[in-house]
């Protein structure tokens, strides 16, 4: 059952870091819409999950001392080998175990140089700019409740 | 002792089938639906999650269905369901001064960067029924204004720089976090146990013991410095990847309480500060808690200990709803047998009065 | 790290149901001392860890229980693989080891070292994964205690000659101690701290 022999492209990890938490932050939907426009599955080997579990989620005593548990999450994760061997991995919070093996392959595809074009238009950026338009949607929605002080009347007469 | 006897099973069967039935209501009104829950009683599923210590608005919102709006019941259904999973790993500690704020208000500053902003609470409200709401009137979309590029800087940070309030505290930044989910308390505790009892607590049980506080048991001359709401990043790190990466967000409550401290023979006269860190949206709990997290840091501070809410041992051992509904619920449950073993003693030490009375009657009467 | 590709290979195809077999062995194992379980769950761990040995840290380890390995394992791709598929954290301190795996044939110099417990929690001791060349042929070792009626015989071959020496310290110190799992290929057998042993 061993992987075939891969040499891992020497990607730059900003990159990964990037790819993986946009399929984190992805919906199914959206995820599934990319899957739907791929013409050619690739086949995925399942070599860990999806498997749903815990994180235990810290925050810092008083916000910037030393680390507290502050409760757990749900996470699921997958690790799935394509047919040429390069090895995705793929954990969001949440219970969808769908969700972390399409992301899965996703981040496979990404690391391979002929695919990874097709993440980055078909899901990547889509989900990008969804996330931002939401971000800057809450920040105006929440700008709008920002108090205005005035001074009425001025005591030095 | 401990009788073992069987019985019920039909009972009990159409207990619960009964229980379905109720639950459900009447079948002529649709079906509350998940989602529903999660949208439109959304700090009612934030309680859940909270106390339940887990972070999941879905599960959460299931369980408030499943146990018909008793939070209590809801958060020992997560609790429950929790312990069923395996745990990855940790977290990178949460970083709230990165938070997309929802809410940020201080009560010690008024022109703070980043500003007052309220968001969406009921304070202003005029606490009067809406009748609107028994229709189901169109919403106005929310009011938008330009957001300012100023970052929304925590307050505790505006106050360090003066030294007139305390820092985040001396642990070093990599000290490992105790867990009580995975070893057995011991008192006295660490402020990090403490913290992560406090933010799995009851509600209830945290803000009276914070009120109390302020009615003079334990008074700690406290000031919210900032409550904050809104989204962080969750971060783990992925060891087959080799560095951490972002799981999504949740939503916390963060709450600095800043307490005027007179000094004592272990620190300076400065201003102390208590914390507090809750899922979801819920500024009573959060603030309830930093009352709480001030007030049990007496014996550090060198503070005399004279209040409940000071008292370690009390308030720890008592935060839990869960364990507390379980001890004081079980109560219900058959003790039949100890019960008939209090009867014959109360009916002995009944017996025994009665014929040292009849005794020492008839000693009287012997004596006239 | 991500180009370690023995690491992700193997596990349980069917974790559930294949740990849950595999813990069922181990604990009728610790109850019955001495007795060899096969382990017939295919682990797929990568050499030089034994297939019982793989199929007891998939089923016992997890991200709260640190593993110590023995310099055979830790050198090897053993030590990934166990942090992949069983979450542990892998340690060089034997004190914080929950469980540790020594290979075969390699020097046991002492028990001394691995978490005995403490009086109050007797349970948070080091359990001891030794693989050994065989079970069931070897040196003969008469057993008694508890889940054992009267003595039992239980074979072993490559025993480290230190290890009765050091079985015999350790039952002095019980309720504290360390337990331990012979393991040989496919077969395994246990000691628990609870064990006499004459060699």
């Amino acid at each position: 059952m061993d992987v075939a022999q891969q040499t891992v492209p020497d990607t730059d990890l900003a990159g990964r870091r990037r790819c993986a938490g946009l399929l984190a932050g992805a919906t199914l939907n959206e995820i599934r819409a990319a899957w739907d426009t791929l013409a050619e599955k690739p086949e995925a080997r399942p070599v860990r999950g999806p498997e749903t579990g815990l994180v235990m989620v810290r925050g810092r005593i008083g916000g910037g001392g030393s680390p507290f548990n502050l409760g757990e999450a749900t996470v699921t994760r997958a690790t799935v080998a394509l047919a040429s061997g390069t090895v995705g991995h793929a954990q969001a919070l949440g219970t969808d175990k769908d969700k972390a093996r399409l992301s899965a392959i996703f981040d496979a595809l990404w690391q391979e140089e002929a695919s990874r074009d097709f993440v980055e238009t078909a899901i990547l950026a889509p989900v990008e700019t969804r996330l931002a338009a939401e971000e800057a949607q809450k920040a105006e929605e929440t700008a709008a409740t920002r108090v205005d002080f005035f001074t009425m009347v001025r005591g030095d007469d | 002792m401990y009788v073992a006897v069987k019985g019920g099973e039909a009972a009990i069967t159409n207990a619960h089938r009964l229980l379905a039935d109720r639950r459900r209501g009447d079948r002529s009104l649709p079906s509350v639906t998940i989602d529903q829950i999660a949208e439109q009683l959304g700090l009612a599923v934030d309680r859940v999650m909270a106390e339940a210590s887990l972070y999941d608005r879905s599960l959460a919102a299931l369980a408030v269905r499943q146990s018909r709006g008793d939070l209590i019941e809801a958060i020992f259904l997560l609790r429950a369901y929790r312990t069923t999973l395996p745990r990855f790993g940790s977290s990178v500690p949460l970083d709230t001064a990165d938070m997309q704020v929802e809410r940020r208000v201080s009560a010690t500053y008024k022109d703070l960067p980043g500003g007052q902003l309220l968001g969406p609470t009921f304070d202003y409200t005029h606490r009067l029924l809406d009748p609107s709401l028994l229709s189901d009137e169109a919403v106005e979309e929310p009011a938008r204004r330009e957001a300012g590029e100023e970052a929304i800087m925590r307050v505790s940070d505006i106050l360090a720089h003066e030294g007139l309030i305390e820092a985040d505290g001396d642990l070093p930044q990599d000290q490992p976090a105790g867990d009580l989910t995975r070893e057995p308390l011991e008192f006295p505790m660490s402020r990090d146990l403490r913290l992560q009892a406090l933010a799995r607590g009851d509600e209830g049980f945290l803000l009276a013991l914070g009120y109390s506080t302020q009615r003079g048991y334990g008074r700690n001359h406290p000031f919210v410095g900032e409550v904050r709401i809104g989204e962080v990043e969750v971060e783990m790190d992925i060891p087959e990847l080799g560095f951490a990466v972002s799981l999504g967000r949740i939503r916390v409550t963060e709450c600095q309480m800043v307490n005027q401290f007179k000094g004592s023979s272990k620190a300076p006269p400065q201003f102390t500060r208590g914390y507090g860190l809750v899922f979801g949206q819920n500024e009573r709990k959060a603030m309830s808690m930093s009352l709480v997290d001030r007030a049990l840091r007496a014996e550090e501070l060198g503070e005399d200990i004279t209040a409940p809410a000071q008292d370690e041992e009390f308030v720890i051992s008592h935060s839990d709803n869960v364990q507390a509904t379980g001890f004081v619920e079980h109560l219900k449950l058959p003790h039949y047998v100890d019960f008939q073993a209090e009867l014959a003693m109360v009916r002995k030490m009944r017996a025994d009065i009665e014929a040292a009375r009849n005794g020492e009657n008839e000693m009287k009467d012997a004596a006239e | 790290m991500a180009a370690n590709t023995e690491a992700f290979s193997g596990g349980f195809s069917n974790p559930v149901f294949e740990s849950q077999s595999v813990f069922r062995m181990v604990m009728d194992g610790m109850a019955r001392p001495g007795t060899i379980r096969t382990v017939e769950q295919d682990a797929g761990q990568p050499d030089p860890l034994g297939s019982a040995a793989g199929a007891i840290a998939l089923t016992l380890c997890d991200h709260d229980t640190p593993v110590w390995l023995s310099a055979g394992f830790s050198q090897s791709a053993v030590a990934e693989w166990i942090g992949f598929h069983s979450g542990a954290p892998i340690t060089r301190e034997k004190a914080e080891a929950r469980f540790a795996f020594k290979e075969a044939s390699s020097a046991l110099s002492s028990f001394g070292l691995f978490s005995a417990g403490t009086q109050e929690y007797p349970d948070r001791s080091t359990t001891l994964v030794i693989e050994v060349e065989a079970l069931g042929e070897g040196q003969e070792l008469t057993l008694a205690g508890p889940g054992i009626l009267h003595s039992t015989t239980a074979k072993v071959a490559g025993l480290p000659e230190t290890f009765l020496r050091l079985w015999a310290d350790n039952r002095t110190l019980f309720p504290r101690g360390i337990d331990v799992i012979l393991t040989a290929g496919r077969h395994f057998l246990c000691l628990p701290r609870t064990t006499r042993i004459n060699g």
